[in-house]
């Protein structure tokens, strides 16, 4: 899960780390209110932020200064509603100017290729950290084992090449930082930039954090969830305990393992180019086991989607076999009937591997009605893309 | 003599987690198979013992006393996500030579946490997974989840980021058949990764070609393919998956992940060309391309 700016800020001030004053605006009142207070409490000059998860955004337009509450105000109603790179801006930081004399770039990240963490640092920040060249940035591995403490904190900083004076504050924030990291499960912290004002301050001012799904467990980041923005129907399925991703073609699909399904949505696009270009509505993978409840929410959830002509169902039978998977999809049609929902668009099955021949006998046999047996997968996304350009 | 790559006939499996439903079902599959599972692990059950279908197994409270009173080789692992950390660690430190670890949805920061363990323990430990369906060489062993019978001992070996891909071209070309087949799980930090296991197929003399799926996210397919060019003379084909996947959003897998521009299929589809991969645009594509491999030979 990706964290909005103003949140990452706001667990960054739970663990100490420096930024600037400020709060969250949805209307352009509220933004005025803030800049108000913000005013009055000294600051020459306001931020206004938009709050996407995307960059970019300053370049388009989302971040502005405002010498006055009149102006933020203006500047709210303008960047609320705003479109950033696809995102609608909901809500708007406002936050104090400060007075900027450096700007750097620090992150502490996942490294996939060398199986540990990494933390990168440079005296360039405020820029796409791809652009900086090699030589003025560090990238200083981290173990898992040994984290960062002070001193490794202040290494790091001095690698990355800033200046004496920003030295003290950057080890502090780094080391915080470093908490923020293992104790919140990140997979991602970064601070672009982390500024040193004219005061000698090193703050945080800007912020971005991504945090790991896996540990759930033993976190509580549910209220950090953007339930505002998030599609409905991903949503549903969420609350259902399915693996889920909303697409925008018109194919609906449900499998089993994720690499399958995966695998099946670009089978469908490639059938559908011959079909006025029909693709995949959705990733669904129902994982191992096949019971007729997870087939019955499956369906339910991928069939709610308008957008959805035709469902492929692609089912590998490995540990379930074919014939308890054929039995679970007859037994979601009964629980389906039994909420009050019928299946009213065609579905192609495929089913293959352990028991095929007896799972495709079941199905037979149910004579459930739309659904059409094609015994590979690339045979069958053709039918299905097929059956969804028939519906469009 | 056997090859096959990390696990043969004599390869001696414990389970941790044996007593859990999981353990469980899958020791009961893992011994049906014909593995040589020989006991498990779980501390608060250590001492008792577990019937499947006649063949009774001893619970263990450590990995340590079940490697010293059985001779096992080979841990798989089914302790639950919050566990797993210290179930790897225990393997680890009881220098087992191989870990398999099937448990879905443990914490980035503890998978790095094992892995750099096992590091500086000096890497007596080979490490597969997590989050993956574990390791089968066909008429032989089996320690995991991938279900034995869907395909035939023969010279293909198989590395795969995913389970369900490994199981589709297991079967596909269950004719022909497979030396190993290794299921390295979708994770963003796994233990085994396609070099290890293209460097050991090089290296195996009962494998004549080698099939490799990957899928997006990461560029372990693209440090794969440099590999190959320098050091893999047997035929390779590949499959990559998610080509059609939206970038920033997690496709099933953790590590599954288009970001920015990087991680994308289309890239390691044209790194694996680049050195001569033979890359099938759908599964069974995939498979008729070993197929050719294997019949022209």
């Amino acid at each position: 899960m990706d964290l909005f700016e103003h949140q990452a800020k706001e667990l960054f001030a739970e663990y100490g780390v420096p930024v600037p004053t400020g709060k969250v605006a949805h209307t352009p009142q509220e933004a005025r209110a803030i800049a108000e207070e913000l005013f009055s409490a000294g600051s020459k000059k306001v931020v206004v932020k938009a709050q996407v998860k995307t960059g970019g955004r300053g370049k388009a337009g989302g971040v502005k200064l405002a010498d006055n509450a009149d102006e933020a105000e203006a500047l709210a109603g303008q960047i609320l509603g705003m479109d950033i790179k696809g995102h609608t801006v909901h809500k708007v930081l406002i936050e104090e100017g400060s007075a900027i004399a450096q700007e750097y770039y620090f992150s502490f990240l996942l490294d996939r290729a060398n199986r540990t963490f990494l933390s990168i640092c440079s005296v360039e920040g405020g820029v796409e950290i791809e652009e900086v060249p090699h030589d003025r940035l560090a990238m200083v591995p981290v173990s898992p084992l040994t984290g960062v403490d002070r001193a490794a904190a202040r290494s790091i900083a001095e690698q990355g090449r800033l200046p004496e004076e920003a030295l003290d504050g950057a080890a502090e924030i780094i080391e915080r930082l470093w908490a923020v990291f293992t104790d919140e499960d990140a997979t991602l912290v970064e601070v672009n930039p982390m500024i040193l004002t004219a005061d000698g301050e090193v703050k945080a001012l800007d912020g971005k954090v991504s945090l790991d799904d896996n540990a759930a467990f033993r976190q509580e980041h549910d209220q950090l969830e953007d339930k505002a923005s998030a599609d409905p129907l991903e949503a549903a399925a969420k609350a259902k305990d399915l693996n889920y991703v909303k697409l925008d073609g018109s194919v609906g699909i449900i499998g089993n393992g994720a690499g399958l399904v995966m695998s099946t949505l670009d089978v469908v696009s490639y059938a559908g180019e011959e079909f006025g270009g029909q693709k995949p509505a959705n990733f669904l993978d129902i994982g191992g086991g096949a019971s007729a409840e997870v087939m019955a929410d499956s369906l339910e959830i991928v069939l709610s989607d308008a957008d959805v002509k035709s469902v492929f169902v692609n089912v590998f039978g490995g540990i379930t076999a074919c014939d308890a998977v054929a039995n679970g999809i007859v037994a979601a049609y009964k629980l389906l009937a039994d909420r009050g929902e019928t299946v009213n668009r065609p579905l192609v099955v495929r089913l293959d591997g352990n028991n095929a021949e007896l799972g495709r006998q079941i199905l037979t046999d149910a004579g459930l009605s739309g659904v059409q047996q094609v015994d590979t997968m690339d045979e069958a996304a053709k039918r299905a893309a097929e059956l969804a350009a028939a519906g469009a | 003599m056997s090859m096959a790559i990390w696990l043969t006939e004599n390869s001696k499996i414990i389970v941790q987690g044996m007593t859990g439903s999981e353990g469980m079902k899958h020791s009961r599959r893992m011994l049906a198979s014909g593995a040589q599972v020989v006991g498990g692990v779980n501390a608060r059950k250590a001492g008792t013992e577990v019937d499947f279908d006649g063949t009774v197994l001893p619970v263990f409270g450590t990995v340590k006393e079940a490697m010293e009173k059985t001779g096992a080789d080979v841990s798989v692992v089914f302790v639950p996500p919050k566990f797993t950390k210290d179930a790897v660690v225990e393997a680890v430190d009881a220098e087992i030579p191989l870990c398999v670890v099937i448990t879905e949805g443990i914490p980035v920061h503890d998978t790095a946490y094992f892995w750099a363990h096992a590091g500086e323990k000096g890497n007596k430990t080979r490490i597969i997974g997590p989050n993956c369906p574990g390791i089968a060489s066909p008429g032989k062993s089996n320690a995991g989840i991938i279900p034995a019978d869907i395909t035939n001992p023969g010279r293909i070996g198989l590395v795969s980021k995913s389970g369900t891909l490994t199981y589709q071209m297991m079967y596909e070309l269950r004719d022909i058949g497979f030396s190993t087949c290794v299921g390295i799980g979708g994770d963003p930090i796994i233990g085994t990764t396609h070099i290890d296991a293209l460097k050991a197929f090089q290296e195996d003399p009962e494998t004549d070609a080698i099939v490799m799926i990957g899928e997006i996210g990461g560029d372990a397919e693209e440090r794969a393919a440099a590999y190959i060019a320098e050091h893999v003379t047997k035929p390779v084909v590949g499959y990559v998956a998610g080509f059609t996947a939206p970038e920033g959003k997690t496709m099933g897998h953790a590590g599954a992940i288009v970001s920015g521009s990087s991680g994308t299929a289309e890239a390691k589809k044209e790194a694996l060309e680049k050195v001569g991969v033979r890359v099938g645009k759908t599964p069974s594509e995939t498979a008729r391309l070993m197929r050719e491999i294997m019949q022209n030979r």
